[in-house]
């Protein structure tokens, strides 16, 4: 609903678009023109298919495609409309994206320091002066979390009472949209709706819809759970100055996910062209290419992105004044911080298309279209290029996850995203130092690994799934289980 | 033999030009001296005087190739290249920004980070052998899946998180091991016991399963059906042919970062406390002093390019076919 609210404000005001938002718009289209050319190619939809029908990969990809649509919400950036600032009369210059004002409660209901999860007292005491003129420390009530209540012992049987009205919408989403999809499935079978609907989830079929469901179901009550309880309660706890940490874990998916996807394809053109030409023309070029390459591969990772990123850094410093807002340098920042990681990882890819098609260039149908006199150009796109596709596919999902976590390692040492920006990088280097704290605090950092690890797991679980299928030499993994 | 070897040390010399060519142009043209000094001085009320008078104290005020101004061989060393690009060739890295002298940091610093790595990854390869063999012997049951399930899971684990809650469990709640720092002597295990310890689990998913790839791989060849039919045990098997054929890959792959252990890692150190290269080079990069970076970029690569030439050599110690070709 209030999402809704959110998207029409999106509508109406005036829409801005930052680097990453474009990027990020342009991976959806060639996604979309995957899609449709995946559709046309038999071969291609086999192998996608072998992804369909695996259980695992599936449940991840309802993981990632939930990262991903908040990614995107948070992606539809706007000025807001004086009249539409809802947020207790509090004006936010700058710019809000849709997930900002859809999560506009869990976002300002700021306490004053730390609290624990769903917890309605302040962590730690506080100095007031009472009515008879004595100061004295006392635990205060938190300004939002759990302000409803009326009676603090109340608390757990509205916690039970709000997650039961999380769940049941969850579950009635899940076979709404399972009547529409089993309706298809029956229509294309040829079966009727019955045998289709309820046998299924028993476990047939080639499709392992029961895990999507069942992985749709979890998610959906997780969504409900943030819902229900996000506005009223501080769910995963504030930090030291009272920002809620589920509004910051939130935030820094669309950080994380933009790292894992941008990196790999902002230098894919690069690798795309040198392993190709380089394979293809032998000789001066290859010899060109593979100087490139190695050089750059001589040079420790870490030390060349930090090089890069101080003189990224040195650079914003000095012309500070090209930039009209925080969040655009931040957001400048962070497209080259893609750049840079992108940078030492694009030689892998090269190498590999490199020697695919020094193969491929040798086999008989590459020969015919010499013989018959087609050009260069036209051979390395009609006969080169769209086989060794598999690989940048395989390599754009393996490299993903690790794209994840060094966003984190990076932002710890300081040469990651703006410090300034949401990400849960930046999250555990603020909270490092709590868990020495006393008492210890432990949610900022369980939030943001919690985030990070179900991401990760999933982007692992898809790959390898991804290169099971397209690889014909891939190892194999979990089929001799399965005999 | 020796040929070979002659030939490929020439192959690293113009791959280690590159590298200071890179460096040099991202230290100096992306990113000029005067930018440098802009930094250093701070970002406000900064004079152009102030900023030649940082240029001199620092070397940077030379033209970047060519000194017209001086005579005779000056005309080429009196530059910015030479000084402080070429000379690293040499390991001569100069003074820091901070006035300090890199060479000696960095032999000093040496120490501390292998008295981390080595062990780390000694004893890693030994763990993660032993599990990979152990998970092969079980291959295709619901064990091997558990494990293979088990790796994912420890891989998609943030190395932060294995840091941060090892630091955490044994050092703060167990009190087995002091959370940081670092001692020399016989003091020094004590130290280095919690962040091997916590580089080995941070390794273990992806080495397990790289290993137990490698070992399925050759469980897969003839010459282990051949075994089995002649009626070798189990063990045998994998012993004497799986594992002694899988450790070409597993060495070969061990000697590449051989070198670069001297490096050190640079989050294991900074958040332990070992006053090693790691750590080293993180305080220069938090610091901004791009003298150690340009410095540890340079020492870096040859080390890698080291470790190249050296799994080159190995390979002609264990594959015959090399030393033909």
């Amino acid at each position: 609903m209030r999402l809704w609210l959110a998207l029409q404000q999106w509508w109406r005001g005036d829409a801005v678009l930052l680097w990453t938002d474009a990027l990020l718009l342009l991976l959806l289209m060639a996604l979309g023109a995957a899609y449709l050319y995946v559709r046309r190619d038999e071969p291609l939809r086999r192998c996608w298919r072998r992804v369909l029908a695996n259980a695992p990969a599936m449940a991840s990809a309802v993981v990632l495609s939930v990262y991903v649509l908040i990614a995107l919400l948070d992606s539809l950036h706007f000025r807001p409309l004086q009249a539409a600032a809802e947020d207790g009369g509090r004006y936010e210059a700058g710019v809000l994206s849709v997930l900002d004002v859809a999560l506009a409660p869990v976002r300002t209901h700021t306490e004053r320091s730390y609290s624990r999860p769903m917890d309605i007292w302040a962590l730690e005491m506080t100095t007031v002066t009472g009515p008879d003129g004595l100061s004295r420390q006392e635990y205060q009530r938190l300004q939002y979390g759990g302000s409803h209540l009326v009676d603090p012992a109340q608390r757990g049987a509205d916690l039970l009472a709000a997650s039961a009205r999380a769940l049941g919408p969850a579950a009635v989403t899940v076979l709404l949209t399972w009547a529409p999809i089993s309706w298809l499935l029956a229509r294309r079978r040829g079966l009727s709706w019955r045998t289709v609907a309820f046998g299924v989830p028993a476990g047939s079929g080639a499709v392992p819809w029961r895990t999507i469901m069942v992985a749709l179901f979890v998610l959906l009550s997780l969504v409900g759970l943030c819902a229900e309880l996000g506005p009223r309660y501080h769910l995963l706890g504030t930090d030291k100055v009272g920002n809620d940490v589920l509004f910051q874990s939130l935030k820094g998916v669309r950080t994380s996910v933009i790292i894992g996807t941008l990196t790999t394809l902002l230098t894919l053109p690069l690798a795309i062209v040198f392993g190709v030409a380089a394979g293809y023309f032998r000789g001066t070029v290859d010899d060109a290419v593979q100087y490139l390459y190695t050089t750059l591969d001589s040079i420790p990772d870490v030390l060349l992105i930090a090089a890069m990123v101080l003189v990224m850094q040195a650079y914003m410093a000095g012309h500070a004044e090209s930039f009209s807002s925080v969040q655009q340098r931040a957001d400048l920042r962070l497209v080259l911080l893609c750049a840079v990681l992108g940078i030492t990882r694009w030689t892998g890819l090269c190498r590999l298309l490199r020697g695919e098609t020094l193969k491929l260039r040798e086999h008989d149908y590459v020969q015919a279209a010499q013989a018959l006199g087609a050009g260069h150009l036209r051979i390395l796109g009609r006969q080169i290029l769209p086989n060794v596709m598999h690989l940048v596919l395989i390599t754009l999902v393996m490299q993903f996850s690790g794209l994840v976590l060094a966003e984190a390692v990076l932002s710890y040492i300081g040469i990651g995203v703006d410090p300034g920006m949401h990400s849960w990088g930046n999250m555990i280097n603020g909270a490092r130092l709590e868990l020495a704290r006393e008492p210890a605090v432990w949610w900022s950092l369980a939030a943001a690994l919690a985030f990070m690890l179900l991401l990760v797991l999933a982007a692992n679980l898809f790959a390898d799934a991804v290169r099971d299928a397209f690889d014909p030499r891939a190892k194999r993994g979990l089929e001799g289980v399965a005999r | 033999m020796t040929a070979y070897i002659i030939r490929r040390c020439l192959y690293a010399v113009p791959i280690l030009i590159g590298v200071n060519l890179v460096t040099f142009w991202l230290f100096f043209f992306v990113n000029t001296p005067d930018d440098m000094a802009r930094l250093a001085l701070g970002a406000k009320h900064v004079t152009p005087e102030m900023v030649t008078s940082w240029k001199q104290q620092h070397g940077y005020d030379r033209p970047p190739f060519f000194n017209a101004t001086a005579r005779g061989t000056g005309k080429l060393t009196e530059t910015l290249f030479y000084r402080k690009s070429l000379r690293l060739f040499v390991l001569d890295f100069g003074s820091s920004d901070g006035g300090r002298d890199i060479g000696h940091d960095v032999g000093q610093r040496m120490g501390p980070s292998l008295a981390i790595a080595v062990p780390t990854l000694l004893i890693a390869l030994v763990v993660e052998v032993g599990i990979a063999l152990l998970i092969v012997m079980f291959r295709a049951s619901y064990i091997d899946l558990f494990a293979l399930v088990t790796c994912i899971v420890l891989m998609s684990i943030s190395l932060l998180f294995y840091v941060i809650g090892g630091q955490y469990l044994i050092g703060k709640v167990w009190r087995l091991a002091p959370i940081s720092g670092f001692g020399y002597g016989v003091d020094a295990w004590r130290f280095a016991a919690l962040p091997v310890f916590i580089g080995i689990i941070g390794g273990m998913g992806a080495g397990v399963r790289v290993y137990r790839a490698y070992f399925l791989e050759e469980e897969g060849r003839d010459f282990v059906r051949t075994a089995r039919a002649k009626g070798l045990t189990d063990g045998a098997v994998l012993f004497r042919h799986v594992l002694g054929n899988a450790m070409i890959p597993v060495l070969t792959g061990l000697v590449v970062v051989l070198p670069s252990l001297f490096l050190g890692s640079l989050i294991m150190e900074s958040f332990f406390g070992v006053p090693g290269l790691g750590s080293y080079t993180i305080e220069a990069i938090q610091n901004q002093d791009f003298a150690i970076v340009r410095a540890m970029v340079f020492l870096g690569s040859v080390l890698y390019v080291l470790g190249l030439l050296l799994t080159d050599i190995s390979y002609t110690l264990v594959d015959p076919r090399v030393r033909l070709g």
